[in-house]
């Protein structure tokens, strides 16, 4: 077994120091019945490397991937080309194969790129700080929903119809439990969002707002009144942001009010996976850090003076805390931030920007494009690189369709929101520098041909 | 035993290290200092090459961006500099041993890093029509099949992000259970020696948590988990093997008189390591056990996450699990959403995440299975239970075991810090080894123990490795005995020596700030 150092040898002359006759002699406080006499029954035995990488070839083909298709899927998990040094500083074994950095004096590797992380976070949010990552952008929303009840002491949190409903699914899994209310509804396929439901309902029961920039279907909104609302009754506002490039091109939510920015990283550095891992990103103002959630590095001094980092705050945390922890949480997802962070910095600000001006300007080129098809229309007036389309036809059968012409032609809506009639018809389409010209066209030509 | 560590940074060897003269740039050789990015990076640099933008009429809603971010770029070969050079002040398992109790720092093969990355798994979107990504589906459904089977369960709920995630998970399927059989239970019982994410999760959840007393043996008290038993305990979260590395004899009685008590077994899978392939929690009664696919099978711990902990069900709790999971219908894959799990799954908790959980290390931990087989997953639990009985049997002459008579440990050896001179504690004896070419073991943890020393070794160790450590392990220990100041002070070698954490959390300082507004903002 290529892993396993140990030999025979070693083996009889180890159980020896310990005084042992057998293996078996070291699991004898296994009840009896519960001993399993040898290998459990129908399960292969060790394969070769080799073997085990065909087997993986072999399912890896049974997918469509999206570089090599015609490719418009968002819906919180985006598709940009990652530079290949990104993947290669993620791979060095001093990061892939390093815990969680409990002993600073030998983890300031981690612990530096984890404040520079913070400090990026932070900034493009618009926010005073930000923590050292979370599991994804679903759970970060609840814990900050969360933390909302814990600064405001209340438990009526109130949901925009355009937050992303696996977020909103994820928050009603955990209220159920908690005894937070939460005040949700369905979005419609318009260019309005429900902010006028959002500003009617903001009371002074209201623990927190939570609103989706750019939302689920891809508009666009000035969080400002909201912000002003919310805190003339002692509320906060909590914006999400699934899509960060766009922070690139539009205001950041910090600089509109927000008190909590939360987000899913995924689309710098990490690439799709399937939906995962991804990184949860998470930044406040600095007055209620110490309300926050997760791990947090912090800048300080080492015995000779010099600048060095390590987690602090920890006093907020389970393993200090235990059932009197701000969360349960205690993994953070740091190869991820960290993945973020390395494309973030070879962005940079001009990067960031230029990226996102030319996501925005490819993907008003196709929605003018699309919308020309007869029987589609556009249902945004603003949007950064992701839309919405209303087809004459529920767009489930018209995805699969598209697929079949082996086009990955963005997320019908009734896979979102099963059920809801009013939305069958709406097709979310992402496009960003990664579609050409020509996936534009092919897309345009193939759902002209399925709609006649 | 007192040779050199070949496996780390160099030991001190006379006072060389003490007299070098300070040089210009702050390096010590191949020790390099980096500043952060903020000092080098501007933002007119970037590492990426774009095409230009066509021009188009904006339609952001008028909510362009004007102010700056404050994002500095570095160039492509600035940035892999940059970040190799922060890499190098890391320890980590490529380079030397990390015997971490309780966290299992195996070696992670690159094969799984290999098939992790091939574009069928890597580059495919979670929303894909369901047709286009069988072969990713059927990842996930071998890997579910390896964990029912391996576990001896009836589910798996795939999606929880970690350990901690997967507790909860547990404890909402128990919850869920029991409001439907209309049974409003209150307490969630743990024994002290719990980790600490057990009684956040279980308050999370709603519970109060009252611990469970332990024997001097160190294992649950039988008798007065019995006598706390009663209508309103909804269940018992239990690790095991324990966190004092002991398996729980009893774990059979305690899930039976649990049961008969209308409660269910949590059980904490972070130390499956030692058992799997051996002990089938399924045989002890367990309802519900997370494992940490970046323990027990080797996915990487990459400096703090990302984890993935799927929790296994007992068939009392299969019908709660989350949302979404993978069913196998003939020869098609098929994804179970909130579209379809009416009909088949009625009575799902709900959902934990957005998405499916962590695809990434699925591939990953299912390759690492697939190497191993039946048989080498057996092998693992018996060489990883061998290497930590050797350490506990070399070391417990010179450092205190406080459980070495409760019979043979499993997969971590637990030591004390008692019986070191005034002042010398647990905390210097990690900071010499580190000096030593080590990363320590867990300290001060599990807290049922005085200045806890907790040693896993795994698997993925040699005996030759095993042998050096006990000879500086040893060596350190003698010296905190003798009381030699110098360790009071370790590490002399590391790239910092011991970090004010007391400043770094009065005055937190969590982001950089350009120097003239840090020196405003006092």
């Amino acid at each position: 077994m290529r892993y396993l150092p140990l030999t025979p040898s070693d083996r009889q002359a180890m159980l020896g120091v310990i005084g042992a006759k057998s293996i078996d002699d070291l699991f004898c406080d296994v009840p009896a019945q519960a001993r399993l006499d040898g290998p459990i029954r129908g399960l292969p035995n060790h394969a070769s490397e080799m073997a085990v990488e065909r087997h993986f070839s072999e399912l890896a083909r049974q997918n469509m991937t999206a570089s090599h298709h015609p490719f418009f899927l968002g819906a919180g998990a985006y598709k940009h080309h990652v530079p290949a040094s990104v993947d290669h500083i993620i791979q060095r074994g001093e990061f892939l194969t390093a815990y969680t950095p409990y002993q600073p004096e030998i983890a300031q590797g981690t612990l530096q790129m984890l404040f520079e992380f913070q400090t990026q976070v932070a900034r493009l949010f618009g926010c005073d700080v930000a923590n050292a990552s979370m599991y994804d952008g679903s759970t970060a929303c609840w814990e900050a929903i969360g933390m909302a009840g814990r600064i405001t002491k209340r438990t009526k949190a109130l949901l925009s119809s355009g937050l992303h409903p696996h977020y909103v699914s994820v928050a009603k899994t955990m209220a159920q439990y908690t005894g937070d209310t939460l005040d949700t509804s369905l979005p419609e396929l318009s260019a309005q969002t429900d902010s006028a439901r959002l500003l009617a309902a903001i009371d002074g029961e209201t623990s927190c707002v939570v609103v989706q920039y750019p939302d689920i279907l891809g508009r666009i909104e000035d969080l400002s009144a909201i912000a002003a609302k919310a805190h003339e009754h002692g509320a906060l506002l909590i914006a999400v942001v699934t899509e960060p490039v766009a922070l690139g091109a539009i205001k950041a939510p910090g600089d509109m009010g927000a008190d909590i920015v939360v987000g899913e990283g995924q689309s710098l550095g990490v690439g799709l996976q399937f939906g995962g891992p991804y990184v949860g990103l998470f930044a406040c103002k600095e007055k209620f850090v110490r309300q926050m959630p997760g791990r947090l590095c912090g800048e300080t001094v080492d015995a000779e003076g010099k600048r060095g980092f390590v987690l602090t705050l920890s006093t907020r945390e389970q393993h200090i805390r235990r059932e009197k922890a701000t969360s349960n949480i205690c993994t953070n997802s740091g190869l991820c931030a960290l993945a973020f962070s390395v494309h973030l910095t070879l962005l940079g600000e001009k990067g960031l920007r230029g990226l996102a001006q030319l996501n925005h300007a490819l993907a008003v080129q196709a929605a003018d494009r699309l919308s020309q098809i007869a029987g589609v229309e556009l249902v945004n007036d603003s949007f950064f690189n992701e839309f919405t389309l209303k087809l004459p036809t529920d767009a489930r059968p018209v995805v699969r369709a598209l697929a079949d012409r082996k086009i990955l032609g963005g997320v019908s809506l009734g896979r979102l929101y099963p059920g809801a009639a009013a939305l069958r018809n709406g097709l979310l389409v992402a496009v960003t520098e990664t579609a050409t010209q020509e996936d534009v066209e092919t897309f345009a030509a193939a759902l002209q041909e399925i709609l006649a | 035993m007192n040779s050199i560590n070949q496996s780390g940074w160099k030991p001190e060897m006379g006072n060389a290290g003490d007299t070098a003269p300070a040089t210009y740039t702050g390096n010590k050789a191949l020790m390099l200092e980096e500043a952060l990015i903020f000092e080098i990076g501007t933002a007119g640099t970037t590492g990426v090459d774009l095409a230009d933008a066509p021009q188009v009429a904006a339609r952001l809603g008028n909510l362009e961006r004007h102010r700056d971010i404050g994002l500095p770029g570095l160039s492509e070969p600035e940035t892999v500099r940059h970040y190799t050079r922060l890499s190098r002040q890391n320890y980590a398992i490529d380079l030397g041993f990390f015997p971490l109790g309780s966290c299992t720092m195996k070696h992670n093969p690159r094969l799984n890093e290999k098939v992790a990355r091939m574009a069928g798994f890597a580059d495919v979107h979670p929303l894909q029509p369901v047709e286009t990504v069988q072969g990713a589906l059927a990842v996930i459904h071998e890997l579910a099949h390896w964990l029912i089977t391996l576990t001896g369960m009836k589910a798996v709920a795939m999606s929880p992000k970690a350990g901690a995630h997967g507790e909860l998970c547990g404890i909402l399927a128990i919850r869920a259970a029991l409001t439907a059989r209309g049974d409003a239970r209150s307490v969630i019982l743990c024994p002290e020696s719990a980790h600490g994410t057990n009684p956040a999760t279980a308050a999370f959840a709603g519970y109060a948590v009252e611990n469970i007393p332990a024997t001097s043996e160190g294992r649950v008290d039988l008798a007065a988990l019995k006598a706390r038993l009663g209508p309103d305990i909804a269940g018992v979260m239990i690790t095991n093997p324990n966190t004092c590395g002991l398996f729980e004899r009893d774990m059979r009685e305690i899930s039976d008189a649990v049961h008969a008590a209308g409660g269910y077994v949590y059980c904490d899978g972070a130390n499956f390591n030692a058992i799997v392939g051996r002990v089938r929690p399924g045989d002890l009664g367990v309802d519900a056990m997370h494992i940490n696919l970046h323990k027990t099978f080797s996915t990487p711990h990459g400096g703090g996450g990302p984890g993935s902990g799927p929790v296994v069900l007992s068939e009392a709790l299969a019908p709660y699990a989350p949302l979404p999971f993978v069913t196998q219908d003939n020869d098609q894959y098929r994804l179970v959403e909130e579209e379809t799990a009416n009909a088949c799954h009625p009575d799902s908790f709900g959902r934990m995440v957005a998405f499916h959980g962590q695809m990434g290390m699925f591939t990953r931990a299912l390759s690492y299975i697939m190497s191993h087989g039946a048989d080498g997953l057996r092998q693992v639990a018996e060489d990883a239970v061998l290497n930590a009985n050797y350490i506990l049997r070399s070391l417990q002459d010179v450092l205190e075991a406080p459980f070495a008579h409760s019979g043979p440990c499993m997969h971590e050896a637990l030591f004390s810090d008692n019986g070191m001179a005034e002042g010398f504690s647990t905390l210097d004896i990690a900071k010499g080894l580190i000096d030593e070419g080590y990363h320590p073991m867990t300290v001060y943890f599990p807290l049922v123990v005085h200045g806890a020393m907790l040693v896993e070794p795994t698997e993925t160790e040699s005996k030759a490795t095993l042998d050096q450590f006990i000879g500086a392990l040893r060596n350190v220990a003698g010296r905190a005995k003798a009381g030699d100041p110098s360790l009071k002070s370790a590490p002399h070698h590391a790239p910092r020596r011991r970090l004010d954490e007391t400043q770094a959390a009065r005055k937190p300082v969590l982001v950089w700030r350009e120097p003239e507004q840090a020196v405003a903002a006092e």
